[in-house]
């Protein structure tokens, strides 16, 4: 008698088969398809420990691609996943990962590492993150508590804190002259090419906790949706997991954020485009944001690598010119 | 037996300022007790302060005979369901789901619905004929629809007292006779203790046991609706003048409001009839 309802699970399962095999899909197509001019079927038997007359092809594969197309994933589904629990908390559609400042901070440690000819990584990255985890703190830290409106009021801080730090940045970039200006300006339109494969397994350590989290809290997400009074009465304690879920997902979008750069987007697109599809249900949207988002990003870092025919594009840029369309025609079909 | 609410000297408010003053009262089991009076009285305030949003600044809340701070939140949700004044209208979850989200305070943080909770949510929503709504989107439904979707997820969170803010304004009628004879169905089948906040003083005396008259936060009367409702009572508290008389038909007070410009005329009527 007290099995859990079929119906959730059914949903839940339907959404992991067409969604995980979708990534995989697309995880294996970033892999085989890239900038060197490669058969994919030489690729396909490199991949798969097959000998092939090209040594340099199982290099370029699991040394370059792997971590580069591993690291899209995990961002993408970092970022999507962001956006979604955003937008529940703050109760607005257009918050996006970036909106506490996560951004600014992050991009004002990033160019202080850069300035400093520190590695990508760990010393960019280790800044990066140290940056964005303070300022989304100073954020928190600085929104009124005793204000009726507490969403909109940390909601007004991070743009406050983001349009500082913005002036930072500016002054910087003004400041640069030399080639450390093309390494600032790749980073702030997101730079997924210098992935290493331990950051990347680091990365997916750090990740795979706040996720299994943020999923366990995905019910007192759908509670939320109706606003804090009536969540209280139902028994949330509505303070202790708005804060659980501002921290968890403010760590995580930090550890994707200072290992890629600013990749702008995919936190309003894939959340909207997936609650769309399937509905408000959060239980469904935090795995189908995981899986779809990381495929997004594969997707997007492709057109970066192969579309332009000499060098390739800041998949920020790529991100934006297919987001920014998308989203207008999501805004015609849902009413948001 | 305990009594389902009892309030012993309390002030409540918000920051600094006290809305409630020194107010004490107790709701026995099993009662439908409404709270009337003007705005600003601190009805709101009040119900507030019993669903546990609001902490007392000073004095004791009890519900079931526990102080209200003893209980933790899910414990409080399992014994006192709250239909608030506003629910928000763009809420993209069915009915059905909607309904569903009053079994939280029996479930695990990352529990799921069982079966049992579906046939719960089921009875719920037949009990406020919403069953054919059930995979409707609530951003769908009209105003007493919701009203109804609410009130149905408050029964299915199984409490022992629901409290109710003002749940017949801005329906019809039709509904609001509707949800009032629910809520006095759902007091003798399933022997809730209905506390509801109204400003309808005509529904309030033909479906209270208990009237509570709140006047600048504090008591100004209490009791049967034929003891609350009174001329002076009433024109002290509302600061106008209203017409008390009965319904022929169950014999409870009816109250008329009276417009301004007969002011004088209304006096003069009130002076003679209470001469005869």
């Amino acid at each position: 008698m007290n099995q859990p309802t079929p119906r959730l699970i059914q949903r839940l399962l339907r959404v992991l088969l067409v969604l995980g095999p979708f990534l995989l899909g697309s995880l294996v197509v970033g892999l085989l398809w890239g900038s060197s001019p490669t058969d994919w079927r030489l690729c396909l038997r490199a991949l798969v420990g097959l000998h092939t007359a090209d040594d340099v092809l199982p290099a370029i594969l699991w040394q370059i691609r792997f971590p580069r197309v591993m690291l899209a994933a995990l961002v993408g589904a970092t970022l999507s996943l962001g956006g979604l629990v955003f937008q529940a908390l703050l109760h607005n559609p257009l918050a996006e990962p970036y909106i506490l400042g996560i951004s600014g901070g992050a991009a004002v440690g990033a160019i202080i590492g850069i300035l400093l000819s520190l590695a990508p990584f760990p010393g960019v990255a280790a800044l990066a993150f140290l940056g964005s985890m303070g300022v989304m703190l100073v954020v928190i830290f600085l929104t009124p508590r005793e204000t009726g409106d507490n969403k909109n009021a940390l909601l007004l801080s991070g743009v406050m804190v983001n349009a500082l730090c913005t002036a930072l940045i500016l002054f910087f970039v003004t400041m640069t002259q030399d080639a450390r200006l093309h390494n600032i300006l790749y980073w702030l339109m997101g730079d997924l090419s210098v992935a290493l494969p331990g950051q990347i397994f680091f990365l997916g350590f750090l990740l795979l906790p706040c996720f299994i989290l943020i999923f366990l809290l995905a019910r007192p997400l759908n509670l939320l949706y109706l606003g804090e009074e009536q969540a209280g009465y139902l028994g949330l304690n509505v303070a202790g997991v708005t804060y659980v879920l501002l921290g968890v997902t403010s760590f995580m979008l930090s550890a994707a954020v200072c290992q890629s750069g600013l990749v702008g987007f995919v936190g309003l697109v894939v959340p909207h485009l997936l609650r769309l599809w399937l509905g408000p249900e959060h239980r469904i949207l935090v795995p189908a944001c995981i899986l779809g988002g990381g495929a997004y990003l594969v997707w997007c870092d492709l057109l970066a690598r192969v579309l332009p025919s000499q060098g390739e594009l800041p998949v920020g840029v790529v991100t934006a010119i297919l987001g920014a369309p998308l989203f207008i025609v999501l805004l015609q079909r849902s009413r948001l | 037996m305990n009594p389902a609410v009892r309030l012993q000297n309390v002030q409540a408010g918000y920051g600094q300022y006290a809305i409630l003053r020194d107010l004490s009262l107790e709701v026995p089991v099993g009662s439908f007790f409404i709270i009337i009076g003007p705005n600003s009285a601190g009805k709101t305030t009040l119900a507030k302060t019993l669903a546990g949003q609001l902490h007392p600044q000073q004095g004791t809340v009890e519900i079931l005979g526990r102080p209200l701070a003893g209980y933790s939140r899910k414990a409080l949700a399992r014994r006192v369901a709250v239909v608030p004044q506003y629910t928000p209208i763009d809420v993209p979850f069915t009915v059905l789901e909607v309904v569903l989200m009053g079994r939280s305070p029996h479930l695990t943080l990352a529990g799921l619905e069982t079966r049992r909770d579906v046939e719960i949510a089921a009875d719920a929503m037949a009990a406020t004929q919403v069953s054919h709504l059930a995979h409707r989107r609530l951003n769908q439904l009209s105003g007493g629809e919701i009203q109804r979707v609410i009130i149905a997820r408050a029964i299915c969170q199984q409490p022992q007292i629901i409290i109710l803010d003002e749940p017949t304004a801005s329906l019809d009628l039709a509904h609001q006779v509707h949800i009032m004879d629910l809520l006095e169905q759902l007091k003798e089948t399933r022997g809730f203790t209905v506390i509801m906040i109204s400003h309808d003083l005509n529904l309030a005396a033909m479906y209270a046991d208990t009237l509570l008259l709140l006047h600048q936060g504090q008591v100004a009367a209490q009791g049967e609706p034929a003891q609350v409702l009174t001329y002076d009572r009433l024109e002290q508290a509302y600061g106008c003048v209203l017409l008390v008389g009965e319904n022929p038909l169950m014999h409870k007070p009816q109250v008329t409001l009276v417009p301004g410009r007969l002011l004088a005329q209304t006096r003069k009527y009130l002076k003679d009839t209470s001469r005869d």
